[in-house]
């Protein structure tokens, strides 16, 4: 094969390698976020929660305009360790308020897992009520969301982002909307001033 | 045997007259009269147009206009009418006017004009020549009082847009040539957002949707895309694939919203937003330099699905931008109309892209509106006029 026709085939040959190292660091990127191949940290918050003890942590309702969420003080248990601190702030943010305060978070939904993984991503699995009782709309749907992902990123420094998980599963949107196929950063316009 | 055989030898060997048309397929036998009529279509200003129509060989004409018809008969047995594309654009600008909305043939003699909404008053005039009958028909638009009592839908309330002719034009770049449309949610298990009266966000997403699309095809006769024409379950994926295939020019999809506050009011249109790893990802991917075979190196884009948007964020802002400014006083606005999320739908689109939420089905005020005639021939209305004054900016 003389050099002149070697050239072509070795552009061909780069021109192939390039495109398959694209396609591998697009995959390699997409799986870094799933939570199935993180370093996860079960939160395991009954064996370090201290009974009694309770610490303050800003929750996030819905307020009075309906077009933002207002934030909170409450009472929270206090628990040892990022994950399981991060397990009672949504397990709080998810109970029942007394009126005026109005929960964007459907009321059957349960926290059924909460997992950090080391680039301070946590993963909220939520039971499906979260998506099947949601009453639809995009703004009801950004309150449901960014209700979780700012308290847990608001409270806990060591939480940069947050997935929400459905059934233990990663989901499109809630309810038609919201892209939640990646940890979404916290939202400081969705909040009131 | 070529079919030209037909008009050349045929007639030598039989005592009839034997005539052949290629273009129509018609073999003339016998002494018939069957003049061949072209139409073609003017626009004289925006507003009113011109209608010539020849007939060859030459023969008389009566022009009558009854309801929305203006018929022209002529004098013959049988007429040839020529269409092509040439006809047809044309005449989509006609429709785009408002002026006549089809054209047919409603007997054998007879072609018929189905005359639009802003159809006023016709003159004709005649001009014979040496072969041809040629019918000049000068079409005026009616006056604005007449304009606005003629039944919806499409409505026609406003005035028609001064660069109507651009819109379809074919040869910019910047034409806008299809639009997807994708009414929200469907299926049995998506109804959406509903109100307290039980009206589903998924009924109201694809009414709007399919006026729109009526509206857009006959106002500005570019093609529309519509993601779902029934009540069926559509994935996100499949919606905006709907407008990346289609190569729409825009995407715009239609929802309505709800709120845990009944009070809460007004339309929003939003853009969607990325993480910064997502951008810095497009940016990283984006216009690499690749080497081409027999010629110089050129960069190509190599855009995940995910990201497609990202390249027209500019864009798509300033078109929701447009649909505010032109929503603002026909319907209701929420307080900050222009706004941005992270929505699923519109990440893939790979064009100008929002998302509208036409109003609050959680307001009972709002729920009878968005259900109504009245709210949704006037948002169609604005929209259109929008997506007029948005390639308008576009193309200056």
């Amino acid at each position: 094969m003389t050099r002149s026709r070697l050239i072509p085939v070795a552009l061909l040959a780069a021109v192939a390698a390039g495109s398959i190292g694209a396609w591998v660091s697009v995959t390699v990127r997409r799986r870094i976020a799933r939570p199935s191949t993180v370093a996860s940290t079960p939160a395991a918050s009954s064996a370090t929660a201290a009974p009694g003890r309770k610490i303050k942590a800003r929750l996030y309702y819905v307020s009075t305009d309906g077009t933002k969420l207002t934030g909170v003080d409450r009472e929270v248990s206090y628990a040892e360790g990022a994950a399981a601190q991060a397990q009672e702030i949504v397990s709080a943010q998810l109970t029942a308020v007394p009126a005026p305060l109005v929960s964007a978070i459907p009321p059957a939904t349960t926290l059924r897992a909460l997992y950090l993984n080391e680039k301070g991503a946590a993963f909220v699995d939520l039971s499906k009520d979260v998506s099947t009782s949601h009453p639809g709309g995009s703004q009801n749907e950004l309150l449901t969301i960014y209700s979780i992902v700012d308290a847990l990123t608001a409270n806990l420094p060591a939480i940069t982002s947050v997935q929400l998980l459905v059934d233990g599963k990663e989901v499109d949107t809630l309810a038609g909307h919201i892209d939640l196929r990646k940890p979404l950063q916290k939202n400081l316009g969705i909040i009131a001033p | 045997m070529p079919v030209d055989f037909i008009g050349r030898a045929l007639p030598s060997v039989s005592d009839y007259r034997i005539a052949l048309r290629r273009p129509s397929l018609l073999v003339i036998v016998g002494d018939l009269r069957v003049p061949r009529v072209q139409v073609r279509y003017d626009t004289s200003g925006a507003v009113s147009g011109r209608l010539t129509i020849d007939a060859t060989p030459r023969v008389a004409s009566t022009i009558t206009q009854e309801g929305d018809q203006l018929a022209i008969k002529f004098d013959a047995d049988a007429i040839d009418v020529a269409y092509s594309n040439s006809t047809a654009a044309p005449l989509a600008v006609a429709g785009a006017q408002g002026l006549i909305q089809a054209v047919r043939v409603a007997d054998p003699v007879t072609l018929a004009f189905t005359v639009g909404p802003r159809f006023g008053t016709f003159k004709a005039t005649t001009q014979p020549s040496d072969t041809a009958m040629r019918e000049t028909i000068d079409i005026s638009p009616a006056s604005a009082q007449t304009a606005d009592a003629a039944p919806p839908p499409p409505p026609q309330t406003n005035p028609v847009p001064p660069d109507l002719n651009a819109i379809a034009g074919t040869s910019a770049s910047t034409a806008l040539r299809t639009i997807a449309i994708d009414p929200g949610h469907g299926g049995g298990d998506d109804d959406g957002a509903k109100g307290a009266q039980g009206t589903k966000e998924k009924d109201v997403t694809l009414s709007v949707a399919r006026r729109l699309k009526a509206a857009l095809e006959s106002k500005l006769g570019v093609r529309v895309l519509l993601t779902r024409d029934d009540d069926r379950a559509v994935s996100m994926d499949e919606r905006t694939a709907v407008a990346n295939s289609g190569k729409a020019d825009l995407f715009i999809s239609v929802h309505a919203n709800a709120s845990w506050r009944s009070t809460l009011a007004g339309a929003t249109i939003s853009t969607t937003t990325f993480g910064q790893q997502d951008e810095e990802a497009a940016h990283a991917i984006a216009s690499e330099l690749l080497p081409a075979i027999n010629g110089p190196a050129r960069g190509i884009d190599f855009i995940p699905w995910d990201l497609a948007q990202i390249q027209h964020l500019a864009r798509s802002e300033a078109l929701a931008r447009a649909i505010a400014a032109q929503l603002q006083g026909h319907v209701p606005l929420a307080m900050n109309p222009v706004d941005s999320a992270p929505l699923r739908v519109l990440e893939p689109a790979n064009m100008p892209a929002v998302l509208i939420e036409l109003g609050y089905l959680t307001n009972a005020e709002q729920e009878k509106q968005l259900a109504g005639n009245e709210f949704q021939n006037t948002f169609v209305q604005a929209l259109v006029d929008a997506i007029v004054r948005f390639h308008d900016e576009g193309a200056r």
